[in-house]
């Protein structure tokens, strides 16, 4: 039974394809300012690439920050049902879900069944998520794909005073001007983000084994960072499906339950 | 615009320095000065038995150590005061701990709030500054002590840099956004993100679907005014009430802080962006008194 | 009464430690009972003409006070360590 999940990120529209459990075909497309065309593109990017159509969709369950706007769903359902969802398919040993995106990041704790136990999310401060990569990256004049492991090359531990991605931009400026090495500058920025994350998980409280999903995950030097906090490793997808798709894998599960499958 | 001519653009304000022609130094037993390191610009304050005789206010600069001796120089040029003879230099504000000539550094909240009282009078409850990278709500009683302090400096929305982005993303010259958000026929709704960063990404939006750049600038205004407005119920508000600081000049946010607290701020007869090294130097006068007397 | 408020408000929300400096006796309770040294001792600084010391935040944590509370906000239990150490009730936090 074929069945589609769409993720409407602030930033990235995610789809996975599913059937009977096998992930058939994935796509991102930017979000941008009509999030409907964008889920469109999505879906139809995914379902080109595996050669079906609309048609052979028995369901399509959308999820993410613009999902009231995706009229050709069947139902929606929140992110943090949907990352709970996805993580512990992938990873049946799952207690403790982070989802770091471009605009927001949230915690999900899970039973041993997988059901969303408690829930926690650090919204609205740019500073707290991707965006804070992406402003950073910017200012840094260095490819956004490159930070994670630029950061890893970085051999001084320098500290950094703002806490706001615009103060933080300014900041950038004035330590490249005193000459200091990119390496260090790009570490600091990750370990900034990782230990405002880190704190936010405390507060829900940490159960292993915990993952970590969404767009900052593919940036090698932030996992390194966030195991560095907490003191373990963290189960980040890799093989199967890249850690942006979950929440929409997710939300494609979800739509195999509602039909039955 | 070259980035260049963009920095260039933001200087609201032009250099300046004075000394008062009814003073002479000669007579005066204790001369005390200020100095005031800011983000963006620093000033100096020179008083002769707490009644100001010369001042200099300048930009910062990269380099805040010489920025505080440059202010001084600039402010004792033609004076024939030189520093060794000022018996006592309090520095503040952001690069405070720079100031190397200083005996002593006070906060820059108690500095402004004793600065604000002796610029606006003793009637003075609630100081307002809105600087470049921080936003401050002072109260204070009618000798200008503080009573409550509330200092957000951590988040960019409701400072002069968060007003710079929007001018930039808008290319509004900064000195035009406060007049360009009042020429609405209808206040619009206030742009509902607060981060600086999204509220960009949705003004963006605004345009797109057809919104004239001053609805947009009256949207950032009416949010950046109510979010001060709340810092400041926080701390309570009581008259007389003044706004200091860059974004004073901006009359779309005044305005809009106005007639949401029904209050009215007062003109100044000094430049009040002196206020924080009037206090400085206000306290040096004190701390001169209060070791005369341990001797 | 004289109020410090320490912290700051941004997009997610308003979060600040306040401290009356009136009622605060300097008897350093509440900075032994932060887990995270949000608090410390130090001379007054919005009275920089008396020699009392108190407790105030220190600055390192001013601007990230959301994040260093947040281990001890999450917790059963509803009463923040500070909170409870301090006999004159001088400390509060608004979330």
């Amino acid at each position: 039974m074929i069945t589609a999940g769409i993720d409407c990120g602030s930033k990235n529209t995610k789809v996975v394809i599913l059937d009977d459990n096998n992930i058939l075909s994935t796509s991102l497309v930017l979000s941008g300012f009509d999030q409907e065309e964008s889920a469109q593109q999505a879906l139809n990017n995914a379902l080109e690439k595996i050669g079906i159509t609309r048609e052979d969709v028995k369901h399509i369950t959308v999820t993410g920050a613009g999902m009231d706007a995706i009229f050709f769903a069947d139902d929606n359902i929140t992110t943090v049902t949907s990352d709970g969802k996805g993580t512990f398919f992938l990873f049946p040993s799952t207690r403790t879900v982070i989802d770091i995106g471009a605009e927001e990041g949230l915690v999900v704790k899970l039973d041993e069944n997988g059901k969303v136990k408690d829930f926690g999310i650090n919204e609205k401060c740019a500073a707290g998520a991707g965006a804070f990569i992406e402003a950073m990256s910017r200012a840094l004049e260095v490819n956004i794909e490159a930070m994670g492991e630029l950061s890893l090359k970085s051999t001084k531990k320098i500290p950094m005073n703002a806490q706001c991605t615009i103060f933080a931009e300014s900041e950038v400026v004035s330590l490249i001007h005193q000459k200091t090495p990119k390496e260090d500058i790009i570490r600091a920025v990750h370990d900034a983000i990782a230990d405002r994350n880190t704190s936010m998980v405390r507060q829900i409280g940490i159960e292993k084994d915990v993952a970590l999903i969404g767009g900052m995950a593919k940036n090698i030097g932030f996992i390194d960072a966030m195991n560095r906090n907490l003191g373990f490793d963290l189960l980040v997808p890799k093989d199967k499906i890249a850690p942006e798709y979950i929440s929409a894998l997710g939300a494609a599960l979800i739509a195999q339950e509602k039909i039955g499958g | 615009m070259s980035n260049a001519e963009s920095e260039k653009e933001y200087w609201r304000w032009t250099e300046s320095r004075f000394t008062n022609p009814d003073l002479n130094w000669e007579d005066a037993d204790i001369i005390s000065a200020g100095v005031d390191v800011g983000s963006v610009s620093t000033q100096a304050v020179i008083m002769l038995d707490g009644e100001i005789y010369c001042y200099s206010s300048m930009r910062t600069g990269s380099n805040s150590p010489d920025s505080a001796k440059n202010a001084m120089d600039w402010a004792l040029e033609g004076t024939g005061l030189t520093l060794d003879k000022i018996q006592y230099v309090v520095g503040t504000g952001y690069g405070r701990v720079n100031v190397p000539f200083a005996k002593r550094a006070i906060t820059e909240i108690a500095c402004h709030a004793r600065g604000a009282n002796f610029i606006y009078g003793p009637e003075i409850r609630t100081v307002l500054d809105m600087g470049g990278q921080d936003c401050k709500a002072i109260r204070c009683d009618n000798r200008g002590k503080v009573t409550a302090f509330l200092m957000n400096d951590k988040c960019a929305a409701g400072t002069g840099r968060g007003m710079e982005v929007f001018a930039d993303l808008l290319q509004v010259h900064i000195n035009d956004v406060g007049k360009m958000s009042l020429d609405v026929d209808e206040e619009p709704e206030p742009v509902s993100s607060t981060c600086v960063v999204f509220a960009k990404s949705e003004a963006v939006g605004l345009l797109r679907k057809g919104w004239p750049k001053e609805k947009v600038l009256a949207a950032y205004c009416s949010a950046m005014a109510h979010r001060v407005v709340t810092l400041l119920l926080r701390l309570g508000i009581e008259e007389k009430f003044a706004i200091t600081g860059g974004i004073a000049k901006n009359i779309g946010v005044v305005k809009r802080i106005e007639d949401e607290l029904k209050f009215k701020a007062p003109e100044p007869s000094i430049d009040p962006q002196i206020a924080g090294a009037i206090g400085a130097a206000l306290f040096a006068k004190a701390l001169v008194e209060k070791e005369r007397k341990k001797a | 009464m004289t109020k410090a408020n320490y912290g700051y408000k941004d997009g997610s929300g308003e979060y600040f430690i306040t401290i009356d400096t009136d009622l605060c006796n300097s008897c350093g309770k509440c900075v032994e009972a932060c887990p995270e040294g949000v608090l410390e001792m130090a001379e007054d600084e919005l009275d920089p003409l008396s020699d009392e010391i108190i407790a105030i935040v220190s600055e390192k944590h001013r601007k990230k006070i959301k994040y260093s509370c947040a281990p001890c906000k999450g917790g059963e239990t509803k009463e923040l360590p500070c909170v409870k150490a301090c006999e004159f009730g001088a400390l509060s936090h608004s979330w």
